[in-house]
């Protein structure tokens, strides 16, 4: 994995073996030579293509019609498609792109865990779009140049278990289990299938049917990048050697987050008395949620704490304000102090980098809590919008004053998998604004937004309308300092104003 | 025999006498070497120490099987956990290059906790249970037992009673040792059927077709169902718990329900007209279909802590270590003898100690034998009989057929690599 650092010709060696498929498996790293700022470009396009990959991941069905035609759209854009040129020079070109694009992300993902993991979700993604939409003809031809080989069943054991394999496909008939190849392989080689439970699974083998033999090579392809990964980490202290490409790869490997929210700016400007009001003013619907059920169960789970208390020192609280916080309301419940601080402070620490390998851990974006660690019995966190039934939000919003058009506007988007649309349409009929002028993907994003909206057009607001239709009737049933309504929008007044200097130049 | 009989107090006191002379030290290190197939594979092991007043020590890690027993009587923990075979010794982690030590591999483990069913049991929450309840914990080992057996193909599975609210099962087949993060989460995906948290009402949801595993599972709660829920849990009594099953059900079904439960009353013939409208649905409409399937998973389906069974360098409580409050020894379980497996009938470390100063019986003609022996081979017999003396042998004669099992498969690793050198 070299490139050169001096300005050479394009033209390199002709290595029509190497782009022998439109598609590949990027067994080899390009050893031509190149110059600075083809290296950034490619980079630059394909972390593009990667995002567009992300985002559309979360707001569409993975290959859905939708799906495949935007993707198609901007792979185009990018010159980065799997689809044939007419010119033939163009296709040379492209898959040359599409190579030492990849190679050149693998350099600056391959450094922590959550990058790799990252790259590796896009990259997968980006595959199993491309393997499905080649022609069967095309797939045959890449298992074959790539050497992919898998055991078929005979007839007669197909036949031993054709209800079996039946039932484990939605798509699969009797009659197609007799035309169809099915292939016996180990379950580690096709792990997606058995974690949606779409094949049969027997003694440790699964029995792949032919159409959906995409499965092994998309495990096959994650093994070997994975792998890839982990090799070159261990190269990588001699590529960050080279002052000119370190620090393009650390900006390429920032990317794409986009803003953490650890920017510790705001530290200690928010009060603890105020969490109660901003929670039904200015914490999105998530954080509402973990809010309300601390206070009524003074406890969380973990996966709440995380989530909740990241959220937290995103916004501004200081490591012992945190612990104040928390300790105040743990112990309100079964935890006594003396537990509280054996068992829990420790954690609360962790996240603010004191403890363990005190990593400072970052708040968690939409995308991460909607699609890593779904709740389970007893734990109230994940996305509302993702991991609530339909019937509870609809209440849980109607409860908090959303009018019904608008109620019926979010369960059309959250019926559509569209969860941080949802959100954003919640944030734009609480806040009475038409038309949002971010597009949200993390909720300390929707917490500095909602302070701007509220701190921006306050004097409108209170001449409207003084008590604003989503204060929360939760939140000032559980605070008992603040249980008159004029005290709690007077106090919801001063908030802001607090905020307003730390929140205009964000 | 009532944990009654323990008191937390005495733990201190108590736990010397149980490391000296009553932990299976022999069983425990023949475990976890696996037969020595493997290089370094005990030596490379990480245990982890609660000591008194929650002091949490890990990364631990001992070369032989008497260097463990020489730090686990110095130390007595109050509870041990089991974590990952690292790439270098966990006890010096932190001489070596960050980043280098890495864990490889460990069992692939499960954990089920009856907290996580308590809002689908009305005898007890939280840390308690009853016998009424821990059939929950039956149905959840028949069901995974058996798909860890017949569809994954694993052999040797340890199931552990945690000494207090739940089981573990460790798989210890070597494929299981070594599968990747991504596998045991897959695995664990694939054995997780009740989904959802404290915002979703409707935890199992069926689709056609009825998966093989989702059958076979069905098959082992019908097995439980009418006995433990119906009858024991009574769910289908009680106003508010009639409601909690009823929201599972479709609304028009629900409607017709209603009327029908006022003249009914019968929880078990109440359940045969849920059946029964399930059965007409079946014929009739496409989706909602399997709406008595989906109650009885969501009553009675294993709820896994998923995030256990996913990293490999998660710990878990060791077999043979004390619950601390309750004072039950961890133990294994016979799988053959589920049905009658009693938790409250699991020996207490203070029953067993106790036990250890009945006056012995038979032992005459032993002792002859002693004096030939030398000392360390005396002490030695000394603890494998201590043992056989407490209510402890039978869980430790288990362990040890378990272990017997586990050596076949390793002897013939172990004559292929002699026959290649």
């Amino acid at each position: 994995m070299q490139f050169s650092r001096r300005r050479k010709n394009h033209v390199a060696n002709p290595q029509m073996e190497l782009y022998g498929h439109a598609l590949q498996f990027y067994g080899k790293p390009p050893l031509e030579n190149i110059s600075l700022t083809e290296f950034e470009t490619f980079a630059v396009d394909r972390l593009k293509l990667l995002k567009i990959v992300e985002s559309l991941g979360v707001s569409h069905v993975k290959l859905s019609e939708p799906y495949k035609h935007k993707l198609e759209y901007e792979s185009k854009v990018l010159n980065l498609s799997h689809r044939l040129s007419t010119v033939r020079a163009d296709e040379y070109e492209k898959r040359r792109k599409d190579h030492i694009s990849h190679f050149i992300l693998r350099l600056a993902y391959c450094q922590t865990e959550d990058l790799r993991r990252w790259f590796i979700q896009q990259e997968v993604d980006l595959f199993r779009y491309r393997f499905n939409d080649l022609y069967p003809e095309e797939k045959l031809e890449f298992l074959h140049i790539n050497n992919l080989q898998y055991d078929r069943i005979s007839a007669e054991e197909k036949e031993n278990l054709k209800s079996e394999l039946v039932n484990s496909s939605a798509v699969i008939s009797g009659v197609v289990v007799e035309d169809q190849d099915f292939y016996k392989v180990p379950f580690q080689d096709a792990l997606d299938l058995v974690r949606t439970r779409k094949v049969y699974l027997k003694a440790g083998y699964v029995y792949i049917p032919h159409q959906d033999i995409v499965a092994i090579v998309l495990n096959d392809f994650r093994t070997r990048l994975s792998k890839a990964l982990a090799l070159t980490a261990r190269s990588l202290p001699a590529v960050h050697s080279d002052e000119r490409l370190q620090p393009l790869l650390n900006h390429l490997s920032h990317a794409y987050v986009g803003q953490d929210y650890s920017n510790q700016k705001n530290v200690g400007k928010i009060s603890l008395e105020h969490i109660d009001s901003l929670s039904g003013k200015s914490f999105p619907l998530c954080m509402r949620q973990l809010h309300q059920a601390l206070r009524e169960n003074h406890h969380l789970r973990h996966g709440g704490r995380m989530q909740y208390g990241l959220f937290l020192k995103g916004i501004g609280l200081s490591l012992e304000q945190a612990l104040q916080f928390w300790r105040s309301e743990f112990i309100r419940g079964k935890v006594d102090a003396d537990k509280f601080d054996k068992a829990y402070a420790y954690g609360i620490r962790h996240m603010f980098g004191k403890e363990g390998k005190r990593a400072d851990y970052t708040p968690y974006s939409c995308m991460k809590v909607i699609l890593s660690n779904p709740p389970s019995q007893g734990d109230h966190h994940g996305c509302p919008f993702r991991h609530s039934d339909p019937e509870l939000l609809k209440q849980k919003l109607q409860f908090y004053k959303v009018s019904p058009s608008g109620v019926s506007q979010i369960m059309e988007l959250v019926k559509g998998m569209h969860y941080q649309l949802a959100c954003q349409k919640y944030f734009e009929l609480t806040h009475n604004i038409d038309d949002t002028s971010f597009s949200l993907n993390h909720p300390n994003q929707y917490f500095v937004e909602s302070q701007k909206v509220l701190s921006g057009g306050k004097d409108i607001k209170r001449e409207k309308d003084p008590q604003s239709s989503q204060e929360t009737a939760a939140a000032r049933r559980s605070t008992p300092a603040q249980t008159t309504e004029p005290g709690t929008s007077q106090e919801l007044t001063e908030t802001t104003a607090d905020l307003t200097p730390f929140f205009n130049d964000a | 025999m009532s944990s009654s009989d323990y008191d937390p107090a005495c733990l201190p006191d108590l736990l010397p006498l149980y490391y000296r002379r009553l932990f299976p030290f022999f069983q425990y290190y023949r475990w976890l070497n696996y037969g020595g197939v493997q290089k370094n594979y005990f030596q490379n092991r990480e245990f982890s120490f609660t000591l008194k007043d929650d002091i949490y020590v890990r990364y631990q890690s001992f070369s032989t099987q008497n260097e463990l027993e020489k730090e686990m009587q110095k130390m007595n923990p109050y509870k041990i956990d089991i974590g990952a075979i690292y790439s270098h010794r966990p006890n010096q982690h932190n001489t070596v290059k960050s980043g280098t030590f890495q864990a490889l591999e460990k069992e692939l483990v499960f954990d089920i906790d009856m907290t996580d069913y308590d809002d689908v049991r009305s005898c007890c929450s939280a840390a308690d249970i009853c016998s009424k309840c821990w059939t929950l914990m039956t149905i959840a080992i028949r069901v995974l037992d058996r798909a860890l057996r017949d569809d994954f193909g694993f052999q040797h599975l340890l199931w552990v009673y945690s000494g207090r609210r739940g089981v573990h099962c460790w798989v210890c087949d070597e494929a299981a040792r070594k599968l990747s993060v991504a596998a045991r989460s897959a695995v664990a995906e694939y054995l997780s059927l009740v989904k959802g948290g404290e915002e979703t009402v409707k935890k199992v949801v069926l689709t056609e077709p009825i998966h093989p595993f989702i059958s076979a599972s069905l098959s082992e709660v019908e097995r439980y169902f009418k006995q433990y829920a119906l009858k024991g849990q009574d769910i289908l009594g009680r106003k508010e718990s009639v409601n909690k099953v009823l929201a599972l059900v479709p609304e028009d079904v629900r409607n017709e329900l209603q009327i029908d439960f006022k003249n009914e009353k019968n929880p078990e013939k109440r359940w045969d007209l849920i059946s029964g409208y399930a059965e007409t649905k079946q014929h009739t409409a496409k989706k909602n279909q399997h709406f008595e399937k989906e109650i009885m998973l969501q009553y009675c389906y294993p709820r896994l802590d998923i995030n256990v069974s996913k990293g490999v360098n998660h710990l878990l409580k060791s077999p043979f270590s004390v619950h601390p409050k309750t004072g039950r020894i961890s133990v294994p379980m016979d799988v053959k003898e589920l049905d009658t497996f009693d938790p409250f009938a699991v020996p207490t470390i203070s029953l067993i100690c106790e036990e250890l100063d009945q006056p012995r019986t038979g032992e005459v003609g032993e002792k002859s034998e002693d004096i030939k022996e030398n000392e360390k081979d005396a002490a030695e017999k000394r603890r494998m009989r201590d043992y056989k003396r407490t209510s402890l042998a039978k869980y430790v004669k288990y362990f040890d057929q378990f272990l017997d099992q586990m050596a076949s498969s390793w002897k013939g690793e172990l004559l292929r690599k002699s026959g290649m050198l």
